[in-house]
């Protein structure tokens, strides 16, 4: 689960790790309100998504920068008003953007030098790691592969944690003077902190950055929580922000359906992640472009299959559809009966191709072929697909 | 022979008397695997009844491995409790946990990996279908199933076969028993970010099997373990491979169900991972329909036969 900067530095407040001060407003009528909390002078105004590459974004009105620096509060308001309620298009957002209903006001710190910092798990050594490089406000993946030897890590281990001198290889890696490392390492060690007790998958601040007066702060913050483990922090659920989600995978999820969608016309209902996924390789294979990602689980109810269909249904670019079930435990017929009644009741019109395999396969194709149903049958994964993009194309 | 498990193998069922525990540990009993003894605290002296079947129930894994003996247990225990229940199982002595919990925070397995290291316990999973070493009887009843694999799709055979993903591992074994090859063990190693066992761990263990002739790898995009393992099958593996990367279409950084299918980097995608395939002399399944051809013609090639 995501959420916004002006909520990951409220939690980095609360651990202790130094952020500009600031304060958000969801409504051009709480700018002045939130404007009186900072220092007349250099303010600089966020537009608050959950997407990055804000900076460099436009507005669909044409107003160019979803980040802003302004020398005074008055210019602050202005910049604001443009951002509220407009639709920001970054590289991460596609071409349809993300509308701004959070701007937050920050002072604008006088910068030395600008560092990169992450903490997050590193897979191939099953603990968090945090990395730091002295490249900060880059794209971190470019510095990794152009120049490595500027990117430091520590592995932290879980049953020790993070030890002092992980943390002083760090700021030694840095370069930072004794003053700043002093404030760089306690600024890492509550970073850690946070991200071990709020059961964070990521937390990235791009650019973490010292001051003229030899502070350190996190200028930006990206802050993203393990799913799995919301149900133990009642706190952090609370700050999911449902406006920057995609409204067909909210009603997905209330099905306990995954579903992503993507830009294809062919619609997929899968059992199985691993099986969902390969399903959307091999349309593409066979020629096709899939129109999402949906797996309705291991199980698959009726309940299940017709609120499948109806979010399929929902995406109006979709001119076919492929069900492609493994049923392994679960009964083929009842799966069968279960498309024929979703069928009917969403009056299906479009091109339907149905793979069935497994446990009483033979009774489900025949309820299949009884429904008095254009459903089209396929034997094999690569039969049905090439089915289905025949009968789309 | 097969890997880890044997028709011989007892088990112990962690999560018993939850739904999802009792429904599955029912179909491995008629699998005809032996399913002894059923763990749920606070549920000690009760019995799991199913058919001919009374399955006593202890409060605690070590309870349930001194009355029975067995060394192999399967955790159906809810996520937030599933840690606790794995490293409970280790501190029993088991010799492998197989773990089917989805849903298991990735701070909880950070600590159980930790709490394990050095230990002889093996854990398969967590968020995986579990394991099957199929037996000698009609659609291979007779066999050793752990976890919620349909056990009645295996055959008893020599080809060896490892996956993240639950549907994709049926779909891989379907192909191969349509075509009477047989399968060895059929390992589900999960889809989580830490897991217990790699794909490089099952890997060698194919590797030693005499019984094993051929292995199907089955890998999605995210993380480089299909890489380090197929670096070490052009090393060390002279039995024919065919492998199979399920995401080539998946957008970089969504997660897509396993929480390890999503890519980050630019040596975790589908494309870098089949031309690590094609360079470790691995056939590579072109498609998911081409799994068990793919293994046939690697077979084939180097004049294996696998039936």
């Amino acid at each position: 689960m995501n959420i916004h900067e002006y909520q990951a530095k409220a939690l980095f407040e609360k651990f202790g790790v130094p952020v500009p001060k600031g304060a958000a407003a969801k409504a051009a009528s709480e700018f002045d309100s939130a404007l009186a909390l900072l220092p007349e002078g250099p303010t600089m105004v966020k537009s608050q998504i959950h997407a990055g590459g804000r900076g460099k974004g436009t507005f669909t009105d044409g107003f160019k920068g979803g980040v802003k620096f302004c020398k005074t509060k008055a210019d602050a308001k202005e910049m604001a008003g443009k951002m509220i309620n407009n639709t920001l298009v970054t590289v991460q957002t596609g071409p349809a953007g993300r509308k701004v209903q959070t701007v937050y006001f920050t002072v604008a710190s006088d910068i030395k030098k600008e560092y990169y910092l992450a903490i997050l798990l590193d897979r191939a050594t099953s603990r968090p790691v945090i990395v730091a490089s002295t490249e900060g406000g880059m794209e971190i993946e470019k510095v990794a592969h152009e120049t490595p030897e500027k990117i430091f890590k520590v592995y932290v281990d879980p049953a020790y944690g993070l030890a002092d001198f992980q943390v002083r290889q760090l700021t030694s890696g840095l370069g930072l003077s004794p003053a700043e490392a002093k404030g760089a390492a306690k600024l890492i060690r509550n970073l850690y902190t946070m991200y071990w007790e709020t059961d964070a998958a990521m937390i990235e601040v791009n650019p973490l950055i010292t001051t003229p007066t030899g502070d350190v702060l996190a200028l930006d913050a990206k802050v993203s929580f393990d799913s799995n483990a919301l149900f133990r922090h009642p706190e952090i659920t609370a700050l999911r922000d449902l406006n920057e989600e995609d409204s067909k995978e909210i009603e997905a999820s209330k099905f306990n359906l995954s579903y992503i969608a993507l830009d294809g016309n062919i619609a997929c209902l899968v059992n199985g992640a691993g099986l969902a996924m390969s399903t959307m390789d091999i349309i593409k294979h066979y020629g096709g472009n899939p129109a999402n990602f949906l797996d309705v689980g291991g199980g698959a109810s009726k309940e299940q299959v017709i609120a499948a269909f109806k979010i399929i249904l929902g995406d109006t670019n979709v001119k076919g559809i492929f069900v492609n079930i493994f049923g392994g435990i679960m009964d083929c017929n009842v799966i069968a009966n279960g498309i024929v009644e979703a069928v009917k009741e969403v009056g299906l019109t479009l091109p339907l191709v149905v793979r069935l395999e497994g446990n009483n396969v033979a009774a489900g194709k025949t309820t299949l072929a009884q429904s008095g149903l254009t459903i089209v049958s396929g034997d094999t994964m690569a039969d049905a697909a090439q089915k289905i993009v025949k009968l789309v194309a | 022979m097969a890997i880890l498990i044997t028709p011989e193998s007892k088990i112990i069922v962690q999560g018993i008397t939850g739904d999802f525990g009792g429904r599955h540990a029912k179909l491995s009993l008629d699998y005809g695997t032996q399913v002894v003894a059923g763990v749920t605290p606070g549920k000690g002296g009760q019995f799991f009844e199913y058919k001919e079947h009374r399955v006593p129930i202890y409060n605690s894994v070590h309870e349930a491995v001194a009355a029975t003996g067995a060394k192999v247990s399967v955790v159906f225990v809810p996520p937030p409790f599933a840690a606790d229940a794995i490293v409970e199982g280790v501190d029993a002595g088991l010799e492998l946990i197989v773990t089917i919990t989805e849903g298991i925070p990735v701070r909880d397995m950070v600590r159980v990996k930790r709490a394990i290291a050095g230990r002889s316990t093996r854990l398969v999973g967590p968020n995986c279908p579990g394991l099957v070493s199929p037996g000698s009887g009609p659609q291979s009843h007779g066999g050793c199933r752990i976890g919620i694999a349909p056990g009645y799709i295996h055959r008893k055979g020599h080809v060896g076969v490892v996956s993240r993903s639950g549907t994709l591992t049926y779909e891989a074994v379907f192909q191969l028993t349509s075509k009477n090859i047989g399968q060895s063990t059929c390992v589900g190693i999960g889809g989580d970010p830490v897991n217990g066992t790699s794909h490089l761990d099952v890997i060698k263990m194919f590797n030693d099997d005499p019984e094993t002739h051929g292995i199907v790898l089955i890998g999605e995009i995210g993380g480089t373990a299909e890489v380090e393992a197929a670096r070490w099958i052009r090393d060390n593996v002279k039995k024919p491979v065919a492998g199979f990367i399920a995401g080539a279409t998946a957008p970089a950084g969504r997660r897509m169900g396993h929480a390890g299918a999503i890519v980050g980097g630019t040596e975790d995608t589908a494309a870098a991972k089949i031309a690590v395939f094609r360079e470790c002399g691995i056939e590579v399944a072109e498609t998911p329909s081409d799994m068990a051809d793919a293994l046939l013609r690697a077979a084939k090639a180097k004049g294996v036969t696998l039936t």
